[in-house]
């Protein structure tokens, strides 16, 4: 089989730019139904992002990035992940990540009153999903 | 007629005035250039957005969800797009046209308006504004749709009002822009049926969770996106407006300021005949 063959096309698009688009073996993210990892002829699917990383292995070469929120469209040969958020591990500021997690948590802890807590979830999620990427 | 002085003094205020329209001209020229390069690079994002979502929807047809069959309220949102700063022609003002002179109850409307122009206006024209985020139009984000999107979309949950409209000036080219009403919330159901069919050829596409949790998900991204993207072209067309408004400035001015050249040298000529006349006539009379 020629080597092109188990290939597929990977589009990262973002409101203001085009994040990545290459051709790849596999692509791993996650989704609100839990971790995926998509090869080529995978069935048509459309999944729902949820704050995690995002990692694209192009034959040796593996690439990470942090992804936050959007949707992914899977047909059998390419991916489109429409990302509203999704960072470089360059691009991410660990500090603030750090900052943003211990908020994040002690909010959670305290669990006062007025508190939304889905919100704080997720920004614990988004923070953790940061630091892991630069790691 | 006027005094040589006056005519002087009014050509030399047209003459700084000109210079002005046109500093503002070129400085909005270039704001274009980079607004219209946005615009173009956030494209691929919106189509393939607007593609999922008509094909998601097509799916869907049989779903009863608020998101598709609107509220119950008789109140309407309105989000209103306009700029924060004036001499953009009539930029603002065909917003505000929009809004008023369309088959709205000024009752039932709750305006979110981005953008001072607009937003004094319709004040001024006794519309409730329930909300103003006049700083976002300086720079479009995309975090400040989302935070907007959510907020609206929270208030519409609540049955705070049944419909959410757009209003925005799309952005054509560069001399064409057209004010736009968009109808955001519920999804229109005619363009739901028609894409049924163009749909109907291609693999079925399978939903992860379900389509009903999947649309409960997907359509805030969408009117997000949506929103955003008024955004770009909103401030893509009021640089635009501006620059043509600009340019017809300096050109007007530029023909004031030769006719009152015209005038000046007609006058300056005029007092030169009439001293001479005056000379000759003194003259005249010792001899």
């Amino acid at each position: 089989m020629a080597e092109n063959d188990n290939k597929l096309k990977l589009k990262i698009i973002t409101p203001d730019r085009i994040f990545y688009e290459d051709e790849v073996s596999m692509v791993e993210f996650n989704t609100v139904e839990g971790e995926v990892g998509i090869y080529k002829q995978h069935i048509p699917m459309t999944m729902i992002i949820a704050p995690g990383i995002l990692t694209i292995t192009r034959d040796d070469e593996v690439k990470e990035a942090a992804l936050h929120a959007g949707f992914a469209e899977v047909l059998q040969d390419r991916v489109t992940i429409l990302a509203e958020i999704i960072e470089w591990p360059a691009e991410i500021d660990l500090d603030r990540a750090q900052e943003a997690k211990e908020r994040a948590e002690s909010r959670i802890r305290d669990n006062a009153p007025g508190t939304d807590m889905k919100r704080a979830e997720l920004s614990l999620k988004r923070a953790v999903a940061r630091i892991n990427a630069v790691k | 007629m006027a005094s040589m002085r006056d005519i002087k003094r009014r050509r030399g205020s047209i003459q700084s005035t000109q210079q002005i329209t046109k500093a503002m001209k070129l400085v909005s020229t270039v704001k274009l250039q980079r607004a219209k390069q946005r615009a173009e690079q956030s494209k691929a994002y919106f189509n393939c957005m607007y593609e999922t979502v008509t094909s998601m929807l097509a799916k869907a047809g049989n779903i009863n969800h608020p998101y598709l069959s609107g509220g119950e309220s008789e109140k309407k949102a309105v989000i209103v797009i306009t700029s924060n700063r004036g001499l953009a022609g009539g930029y603002n003002s065909n917003i505000v046209k929009l809004i008023t002179q369309g088959d709205f109850k000024k009752e039932d409307l709750r305006i979110y308006a981005i953008g001072k122009k607009g937003r004094d206006a319709l004040y001024r024209y006794g519309y409730e504004i329930v909300e103003e985020d006049s700083g976002i139009i300086e720079e479009p984000l995309y975090i400040d749709a989302m935070a907007l999107s959510k907020r609206i979309l929270e208030a519409y949950s609540n049955g705070e009002f049944g419909e959410i409209y757009l209003a925005y000036t799309g952005f054509k080219n560069t001399v064409v822009h057209e004010p736009t009403l968009l109808k955001l919330l519920p999804v229109e159901p005619e363009k739901k049926e028609e894409k049924a069919e163009d749909k109907a050829g291609n693999a079925l596409m399978n939903f992860e969770p379900e389509d009903d949790e999947a649309l409960e998900l997907i359509i805030p991204k969408y009117v997000t996106s949506l929103i955003y993207g008024g955004l770009i072209e909103a401030v893509a067309s009021e640089n635009g407006a501006r620059m043509q408004a600009m340019d017809s400035a300096t050109s007007n001015a530029e023909e004031m300021i030769d006719h009152l050249s015209l005038m000046y040298n007609r006058a300056r000529q005029g007092s030169i005949t009439q001293e001479l006349t005056e000379i000759i006539a003194g003259a005249n009379a010792i001899s």
